[in-house]
């Protein structure tokens, strides 16, 4: 019986051919991963060479840490890593914080119908394109813009011109991204907010908490679990300073505070025609990111028992 | 009298609380609001700065130069024929690629390879370079191709839709096999139909993805007569699209900007399609959002 059991199941899954199945899904993906993300990684081996495109990434003369040295006395290229940390830490900061104070505010809303309409709409910005958005508050950042009409209006005697001065353009990149994405980045901690089971709020009524001790005592506190794990998640982002809005809004007037390490990298390598110097710094950022990602995933491994797969 | 005070202190929090949620919601509706303003005003009001949420000297000029726009019209064909075909390609492959990742080594001896090669990408880069330098080796540099290619494998929905393929039950699975059916037919059978709201949502992001991509457009495309709607938007909006040195004109075009009329109509335009599958976002995207980020 038992033979005949496993005679039938050898009979109802034939092992290797059902693999072979599976192993044609497997292979669009492959190809493509092996073309435009493998090979491409093999490619980084440029960094340490002098590289000549006619002969290929492992034809071209090898110079070991040349470009990275070069670096290292480069004195733009510091200013740029203090550029991208200053504005990407900013960011990360300012948009979680804005985030969940807007979770936090918008449960406080009894009206269904105005919590729904304001949601709808601060979701909106997420969806448009940097070129879309750029493209908008340029007009609205500019001398004469709607901005500077308003900040004369209010009694401030010289206009802010926010995109060509030093002394603002990080400041308006980091709340340009914080408009942009606070609605978005609030959905997970509205989320959070909706899985409080009902009853603790109704027995703290009932201990007569009022509904700021409520938040402070039960909303916040349950939290706090997705928020840590958001935080640990966002320090793989600290070298990421948003290169699409940078590089839509940034021009030359600014490069001193707005450069970061990506336009850095796309000047260098696709204006300049550096391959192998742009590629250095490129490696330089990823490894570093790497290693953040992979503590940060620990940590929320860790902690939060957060994985991927 | 504690609970009158309460009331009160109840009421006064609540003013406050609705009123600053309507300025942020306005904040990013105004915008919206101010360029759609902008495209129907007369040219003159516009340059006065004279139009702030409605239309001043309301016609519809800017639009019909939008109609005779060949540029424009163009890009806008380039960038819905990149949708459709981006998307299709894009959801073929996550299909196909998340069934043999969500079943077991069990039945998939290679599983966990996969898995990994498919990960893998999603943590190292070969950067912008080297990538590039790919691309051109390939032959793709100014062809439609290059804009598709490159980014036919969305990863990080790939593990999405994995994730989702792997809570049907698998008894569906084992009397299909029964039944004497092939892991295709299972798949197309099985698991696409039961999964339309993961399938909306992937599809909504990578429509989304397309329509707003205009990178790869400006790198791996030197012929302007072969752009998408966004990179031939980032070459006529933004005044540092012109590489090079910054002259006396392009800080005039800066500080005080030209042809306003005739841009806001081009940008309200390139919303539309956004604004048209909203609803549908709203619907599927707070699903797909807490899909991927958190799992219990």
């Amino acid at each position: 019986m038992k033979n005949r059991n496993k005679h039938i199941n050898r009979i109802l899954k034939p092992k290797p051919k059902e693999n072979s199945t599976l192993l044609l899904m497997m292979a669009p993906a492959t190809v493509f991963l092996i073309l435009f993300n493998y090979i491409p990684m093999g490619g980084i081996v440029i960094a340490f060479q002098d590289y000549i495109p006619s002969f290929g990434f492992f034809g071209s003369p090898w110079v070991g840490l040349k470009w990275f040295r070069y670096l290292a006395d480069m004195p733009d290229f510091f200013q740029v890593i203090v550029n991208t940390l200053i504005i990407a830490i900013g960011k990360i900061f300012l948009s979680t914080l804005f985030s969940i104070v807007f979770a936090l505010l918008l449960n406080e809303m009894r009206s269904k119908f105005f919590k729904k309409g304001i949601q709808t709409i601060v979701y909106l910005p997420h969806f448009f394109s940097w070129v879309i958005i750029g493209g908008i508050f340029v007009d609205l950042l500019s001398l004469n813009g709607l901005i500077n009409q308003f900040i004369l209006w209010i009694g401030f005697s010289k206009p802010v011109f926010f995109l060509g001065d030093n002394h603002y353009f990080r400041g308006t990149m980091i709340l340009l991204e914080v408009w942009k994405s606070f609605g978005w980045g609030a959905i997970i901690y509205l989320a959070s907010i909706t899985n409080i089971s009902p009853t603790l709020y109704e027995s703290a009524t009932i201990d007569g908490a009022n509904r700021f001790q409520q938040a402070l005592y039960i909303t916040i506190p349950s939290m706090l679990p997705i928020i840590i794990l958001m935080a640990t998640l966002s320090l793989g982002n600290v070298l990421n300073a948003g290169f699409e809005q940078i590089f839509i809004m940034y021009n030359p007037v600014v490069y001193s505070t707005g450069d970061i390490l990506d336009t850095f990298v796309y000047r260098i390598g696709l204006v300049n025609a550096q391959f192998s110097l742009s590629t250095a710094v490129g490696l330089a950022k990823s490894v570093v990111s790497f290693l953040l990602i992979g503590i940060s995933y620990k940590l929320a491994n860790k902690y939060a028992g957060y994985r991927i797969f | 009298m504690m609970v009158k005070n309460r009331n009160r202190s109840a009421i006064v929090f609540n003013v406050i609380n609705y009123t600053f949620l309507a300025i942020l919601a306005l904040s990013c509706i105004l915008p919206v609001v101010h360029v759609l303003a902008l495209s129907l005003s007369d040219k003159a009001a516009c340059s006065a700065n004279q139009v702030k949420f409605l239309p001043v000297g309301f016609h519809l000029r800017a639009y019909e130069k939008i109609i005779k726009n060949a540029d424009f019209l163009r890009s806008f064909w380039i960038a819905v024929l990149r949708v459709i075909i981006g998307t299709t390609l894009n959801m073929v492959i996550i299909c196909l690629t998340a069934y043999p990742l969500s079943r077991e080594v069990k039945d998939f001896r290679w599983r966990n390879l996969f898995a990994w090669f498919v990960f893998i990408p999603m943590l190292i880069t070969g950067g912008l370079i080297p990538t590039y330098l790919q691309v051109r080796n390939l032959g793709l540099i100014n062809s439609f191709w290059s804009l598709i290619l490159p980014t036919a494998v969305p990863m990080f929905s790939v593990i999405i839709m994995m994730n989702f393929f792997r809570g049907i039950s698998n008894s569906l699975v084992e009397a299909a096999q029964i039944e004497g059916a092939g892991h295709m037919t299972i798949l197309l059978k099985i698991f696409i139909p039961v999964s339309t709201s993961a399938m909306a949502t992937l599809s909504l992001f990578a429509i989304v993805g397309h329509w707003n991509e205009w990178f790869q457009g400006l790198i791996y495309i030197n012929d302007n007569a072969k752009w998408p709607l966004q990179t031939y938007l980032r070459q006529i909006l933004l005044p540092s699209a012109l590489e090079g040195s910054l002259t006396k004109d392009k800080i005039q075009d800066l500080k005080y900007l030209s042809n306003v009329n005739f841009k806001s109509a081009q940008i309200f335009v390139s919303m539309i399609p956004i604004l048209l599958i909203y609803p549908f976002l709203q619907k599927y995207f707070v699903t797909g959002l807490t899909l991927g980020s958190v799992k219990e």
